[in-house]
């Protein structure tokens, strides 16, 4: 949608553009599901039959990174880890955002060694952080419902400078 | 819209190079520029190494195999662990026994409560304390709740990387109604550091044990229905059949335990073996099939699901009365509300978790059957509150090297089924 | 006690100056031989026909920082006749430390002692493929020693680029 980024004052056309096409954006988030550890495992009972994760639009958890928009890491991400992490984070098209599920990937968590990351934003750029070990799967829908509102929000000329690799 | 605005842009586009800003390491670049063209023969001889990485749909977690194929033929796996490796095992040299109960917990994450159990039954043995019965027998139930758990994983998982995808929903479906359970018990549905040095850390009531038992009695109906959709299915048997088979010889040699040991045709349980809580009041069968491969693996996780039930049965109708945490006040925690009210308690309290509970210098080894295999803590001490020495021999380290010696000569795809069946969990793989 | 003692008996009669000290610590029995009768001793437990010491489920070692002798390697190793756990303990006296594999007597000690020589640096004689186990390839220091910090030593693990 390179056409009206262009352009610099909100008329009432592309305003509502914006709105359709932020929510076309929001109601099928497909999340990457980076699943490293423990949360993977609440992860996967968030798209159970309890807590189904596809009513809101996360459909399908694909596993390449070419066909998804949102990466929820979840798990412990040490230095090994973090190559392959970054590696798949550059290879998700634009417009993407990353979600930081859990309490290692936001801060490190109880794991205060030599091989952890103190947090994934010492290497991505984090829109969501949530909170638990492991958070409950409710906790996961409530960061994808902000993610939502997140993209809700945007309109066409933030994704100007879009890198399509 | 100016035209001259639209031309910019789509030039930009068109004049980006996309390539080098993925591929950014410079190595890769000049291999890039430098290498030939393949001709038809070059790739009809060579052998390819194929790397199936960590991140991976059916890999279980963070596991990385480099493969040596002959056309879609195994010629040779490489495993490469170290993913997950978080430094448990220093960590422990720095807290004291009771601080290190959460992290037991993420080892094997799919049972969480069986290594709070194995762990504390480890330190138990190297204080030379005993919690009462009523704390044994709840942490045999929690044990068991955990153990189906645990299979329902490993099946949903196996049959989903197999491809019959609605196994997962199934066998998830069960596990919410076990973690309903852990959530009134033991106040969280997953990670519930349960145990404590003594007995457990809450107890048992009425309502609990009546939501046990109302989930045993419909969980039959639920396991006769995932029989039928899947056993008779003659596509996934299959695929499973004669795929990767362990020989009794080569499982001993390697040191692997568990289900995939007695799917080989041993029989060898450490609850029967050397019994820990009260397994020897309890009355199961040891199922063992002969012929190693990866459907008697398979068969073997559904067998076990079964003992499991059986046994949950007998342990609620012997379920003892009494006190769930051991009057030993130099080593077991008095209750909160003593606590806050006499003084010898609070003193014993402070002393616990300031200085450790001091266990006398010596080693020992202790090992559990887990639902992966067989979870040993050998922890050597020297007396003071933190372990100056803390190893877990992690089941699923050592099934893993098995990978190596049953992957050769099978496909590609059957690689899948292999890691499957062997059921892998790498954040105790990789401690 | 019975069994254990017919153990030492045992061992102490084919070996008889490898094995330098026993323990029996909350039922667990521990023998010490030499390092470098371990091999030896090793392949006799497994092919004794009484004993028959057939898994290896664990090799590990112990850093005792202080002592003269620092490093001392453990394996558990258990008979399906008996049905009893065995705790081998071996005192490595040479420094950089150097011990024999017991990859030729049970193979899947393998993997174990490649975890012993990241974690320690302790180097395993005729080993298959000795190489780090859990830390990348070009890390240069062993965790579990006791003069490695918890937290790490700054940049020694390559991190991306923050974008």
């Amino acid at each position: 949608m390179g056409l009206e980024a262009k352009l610099q004052q909100d008329g009432f056309i592309t305003t509502t553009i914006d709105s359709i096409i932020a929510w076309a954006r929001k109601s099928s988030v497909w999340p990457m599901p980076m699943g490293i550890s423990c949360c993977a495992i609440e992860m996967i009972a968030a798209a159970d039959p309890k807590y189904d994760l596809a009513r809101f639009g996360s459909e399908v958890m694909r596993f390449t990174p070419r066909q998804c928009d949102l990466m929820i890491v979840a798990g412990t991400v040490t230095y090994k880890m973090a190559q392959v992490v970054r590696r798949i984070y550059d290879q998700m098209p634009e417009p993407k955002w990353v979600i930081a599920m859990g309490a290692c990937t936001s801060s490190g968590g109880m794991y205060r060694s030599y091989n952890v990351v103190q947090g994934i934003d010492q290497f991505l750029p984090v829109d969501v952080y949530t909170a638990g070990c492991p958070p409950r799967p409710e906790n996961l829908i409530n960061a994808v419902m902000t993610i939502q509102a997140k993209i809700a929000k945007t309109k066409a000329r933030d994704f100007q400078d879009l890198k399509t690799a | 819209m100016e035209f001259r605005t639209v031309y910019r842009y789509l030039k930009k586009f068109n004049s980006m190079d996309i390539r080098t800003n993925i591929y950014s390491d410079e190595k890769l670049l000049k291999k890039i520029a430098e290498d030939r063209e393949i001709i038809i023969e070059d790739a009809l001889d060579n052998e390819m190494i194929i790397n199936m990485g960590p991140q991976h749909p059916a890999t279980h977690g963070v596991l990385r195999l480099v493969l040596r194929l002959d056309g879609e033929t195994v010629l040779s796996v490489v495993p490469e662990l170290g993913y997950l490796h978080r430094g448990y095992e220093k960590m422990a040299e720095e807290m004291s026994y009771i601080e290190y109960i959460p992290h037991t917990d993420r080892l094997d994450y799919t049972a969480t409560l069986c290594n709070n159990v194995a762990y504390i039954l480890a330190v138990e043995k190297l204080l030379g304390i005993e919690a009462p019965k009523r704390a044994q027998f709840i942490r045999m139930l929690v044990v068991e709740l955990s153990r189906l758990a645990a299979h329902m994983v490993a099946i949903g998982t196996y049959a989903m990387d197999v491809g019959a995808v609605t196994m997962v929903m199934w066998t998830f479906r069960e596990r919410e109604k076990i973690q309903n359970i852990f959530d009134r018990l033991a106040g969280a549905r997953f990670t519930t550091s349960y145990t404590r040095i003594g007995g457990v850390a809450s107890d048992a009531d009425d309502v609990t044990l009546k939501m046990v038992k109302e989930f045993l009695d419909q969980f039959h109906s639920a396991l006769d229905e995932m029989d039928k959709l899947l056993l008779g299915n003659r596509i996934f048997i299959d695929r499973l059949e004669g795929i990767g088979v362990l020989t009794k010889e080569d499982a001993i040699a390697l040191g692997v335990t568990g289900p995939n040991l007695r799917a080989s045709g041993v029989e060898y349980d450490i609850r029967r073996a050397k019994p820990y809580l009260f397994y020897n009041e309890i009355d199961f069968k040891i199922p063992t099939y002969n012929e190693g491969d990866c459907l008697a693996r398979y068969f073997l996780r559904g067998d076990e699901v079964r003992e499991s039930v059986k046994i949950l049965y007998q342990i609620l109708d012997k379920m003892p009365g009494g006190e769930i945490i051991a009057n030993d006040p130099k080593h077991a925690l008095p209750h909160k509300t003593e606590i806050y009210s006499k003084m010898e308690e609070l003193i014993h309290d402070f002393m616990i978790i300031n200085h450790g509970v001091n266990p006398p210098a010596g080693d020992v080894f202790f090992s559990a059957e887990n639902p992966k295999g067989e979870l040993g803590f050998y922890i050597v001490s020297n007396g003071s509150g933190h372990p100056w020495k803390m190893k877990i021999r992690s089941p699923s380290f050592c099934n893993l090297q098995a990978i190596a010696k049953i992957c050769k000569g099978a496909m590609i795809s059957d690689v899948i089924a292999i890691i499957g069946s062997l059921d892998p969990v790498m954040g105790e793989a990789d401690k | 006690m019975d069994l254990k003692q017919l153990i030492i008996e045992k061992i102490k009669g084919n070996f008889p100056d490898a094995v330098s000290e026993t323990t029996d610590f909350r039922d667990d029995l521990s023998v010490t031989v030499k390092s470098d009768t371990i091999l030896g001793v090793a392949k006799y437990l497994k092919e004794d026909n009484e004993l028959q010491f057939e898994m290896c489920k664990d090799v590990t070692a112990i850093d005792w920082a202080t002592r003269k002798n620092r490093f001392a390697v453990v394996y558990h190793i258990y008979s399906f006749k008996l049905n009893f756990n065995l705790r081998l303990k071996s005192i490595v006296e040479v420094d950089p430390p150097v011990i024999d594999s017991v990859t030729s007597v049970w193979p899947g000690a393998d993997w174990y002692e490649r975890e012993t020589y990241d974690m320690y640096g302790i180097v395993f004689n005729n080993h298959p493929d000795l190489r780090r186990m859990y830390m990348p390839e070009g890390f240069q220091y062993h965790p579990l020693r006791k003069d490695f910090p918890v937290l790490g030593i700054p940049d020694s693990l390559p991190l991306p680029e923050k974008i």
